[in-house]
């Protein structure tokens, strides 16, 4: 029973973290419809910030946040200076997104050398929650909320102002969001940047799980692109329900047959894009 | 010159390698309502793509009010006020109807009653009754007046309509028709692209009927009417 409760929990924990990183990484592909793949490198390098502040005496809150606005300003330059220079060639965007997630992985390679960086969670959220004769990791569940906030948040963001409807125009159909006036090019940089500064976040916040390492980058990226995959880009609530599956779907497919655990992940992607390549929640391109 | 409202010159417009409008040229006039005919696939739709910036033209002038707005990006174009009914509507569809009217306002200094929600509420009372729905699950008579609603939340200086009778039934056509007839009575000066002939000698002052990629005939709606030969030769009916 304890095996079941705890893997449930590290499933949606796990989902949460998840959600954190793909969620930007999906709006910023639905609407600038390029996958990000230096998304991973920004996520690793969230982790690697956030692990560099707490080594240096600063509070594990500050490191997330310090974490996350340094990786959205490195956001918003990458889309400001590289990205923009590249608009409407998709192919050399992509490969440039590609060219930069190796730059990430050397440099950090280099300034953070090849061992893992361990960053343990705040001491105050160490010890276990103890409910109905179970013991829940406290630091868990803190990320779990934080991400069911930032969900909240970006819900209303992208429901409930013009803003978001205009991202959502823009997904819809981008050549007639320009034709009536909406400021494309403002809101790529405005996505993008959320899109790393989550990712950011999420990296400092996932280090006390998984650590800061070379390869956690290529690690976390197949992840971003499963969700996208099952959700559809550009769905907010594809990538909140997805984020979720995948959680599920790693932690059990890892804990109970470890030497299936890849197949189990991607064999519901394959079958999305067989069947759905829209996604789950993504509209048919028009 | 400057007293056009828009003018196009000598515009060369291409998808990749196919070359579509070869030097195409008409003007536009304060308050008037040109009817832009032509036969399926002669290049209408490339035109207003060209005049709105979603296509680049490889040469030529698209000048507004006097100003050469060719090669400039799309939203930029829109917030100079030249606003498109889209063939085929293109409303977003996953925003609400409200959603949709909302992303496309925009204000104009020099718009002496402009438009807004309310406004566009007053022209259809039908968007009224739907303002929360999704506009993808409107009907295809609702699409086309969110549509057009969208287009004059952008306070248009110009009104380009893409075939807004297109796949409609004959009593919303006439609707459409009196829509459009009632936006030309306030003043605004209007582009319409048009199948339907019938509708477009009705509502139109000037005629520029487009044969594959060049215009081949200009003349008041009056004129046209009385040159059976020219729809004859370039509409191929009557
Ligand atoms: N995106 C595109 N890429 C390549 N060729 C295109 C594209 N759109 C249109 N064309 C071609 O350009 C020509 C002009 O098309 P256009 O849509 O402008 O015609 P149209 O006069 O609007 O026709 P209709 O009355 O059917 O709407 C056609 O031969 C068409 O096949
Ligand atoms: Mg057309």
């Amino acid at each position: 029973m304890q095996f079941w409760i705890i893997q449930t929990l590290n499933s949606v924990a796990f989902g949460g973290l998840l959600f954190l990183l793909s969620s930007g990484f999906s709006l910023a592909f639905g609407l600038m419809r390029i996958p990000n793949l230096a998304h991973g490198g920004f996520f690793m390098l969230g982790a690697y910030l956030g692990a560099t502040i707490v080594s240096v005496g600063g509070n594990f809150w500050v490191a997330v946040l310090g974490a996350g606005l340094g990786v959205g300003l490195i956001g918003i330059l990458f889309e400001r200076l590289i990205l923009r220079r590249l608009a409407g060639n998709v192919q050399g965007q992509v490969l440039v997104t590609l060219g930069v997630s190796f730059i990430i992985a050397d440099l950090c390679l280099m300034i953070w050398t090849g061992d893992p960086w361990t960053l343990p969670a705040p001491s105050e959220l160490r010890p276990p929650i103890r409910l109905g004769g179970f013991a829940f990791p406290t630091f868990r569940l803190v990320v779990l909320g934080i991400a069911l906030v930032v969900a909240a948040a970006l819900y209303v963001l992208m429901d409930r102002t013009r803003l978001g409807a205009m991202i959502r125009a823009g997904v819809d159909d981008m050549e007639m969001a320009r034709g009536v006036g909406i400021p494309v090019s403002l809101l790529f940089t405005v996505v993008f940047s959320l899109g790393a500064l989550l990712a950011g976040l999420g990296g400092t916040l996932g280090a006390p799980m998984l650590n800061a390492y070379p390869g956690l980058d290529a690690d976390m990226l197949p992840l971003a692109l499963i969700v996208v995959i099952l959700g559809g880009a550009g769905s907010l609530l594809g990538a909140f329900v997805g984020s979720f599956a995948v959680g599920f779907l790693y932690n059990f497919g890892i804990a109970l047959f470890p030497d299936l655990a890849y197949f189990i992940l991607f064999l519901p992607m394959v079958l999305v894009l067989v069947f759905r390549p829209q996604g789950l929640f993504g509209r048919v391109a028009s | 010159m400057a007293s056009e409202t828009l003018a196009i010159r000598d515009v060369d417009a291409y998808y990749g390698d196919s070359h579509v409008l070869h030097g195409i040229g008409f003007a536009l006039q304060p308050g008037r309502l040109l009817g832009l005919l032509g036969r399926n696939g002669v290049g209408k739709t490339t035109c207003m793509a060209t005049i709105m910036g979603f296509l680049r033209p490889r040469r030529g002038t698209i000048s507004l009010f006097g100003e050469n707005v060719a090669g400039l990006a799309p939203e930029t174009i829109a917030r100079k006020g030249i606003c498109l009914v889209p063939q085929g509507r293109r409303v977003f569809r996953s925003l609400t109807v409200r959603e949709n009217l909302m992303v496309a306002a925009q204000t104009r200094r020099d718009s002496a009653k402009p438009w807004s929600l309310d406004r566009v509420f007053a022209l259809f009372p039908r968007l009224q009754e739907r303002h929360a729905q999704m506009a993808g699950s409107l009907s295809g008579g609702e699409q086309q007046m969110l549509a057009i609603g969208r287009a004059l939340m952008g306070n248009p200086r110009v009104l380009l309509m893409d075939e807004p009778s297109e796949g409609l039934a004959p009593q919303l056509v006439a609707e459409v028709g009196r829509t459009i007839a009632q936006l030309k009575a306030e003043g605004l000066s209007i582009v319409l692209v048009e199948q339907n002939i019938k509708l477009t000698l009705d509502l139109a002052d000037d005629i520029v009927i487009v044969n594959t990629g060049v215009v081949v005939f200009t003349g008041t709606a009056a004129e046209t009417k009385a040159n059976d030969a020219a729809i004859a030769q370039h509409l191929g009916i009557f």
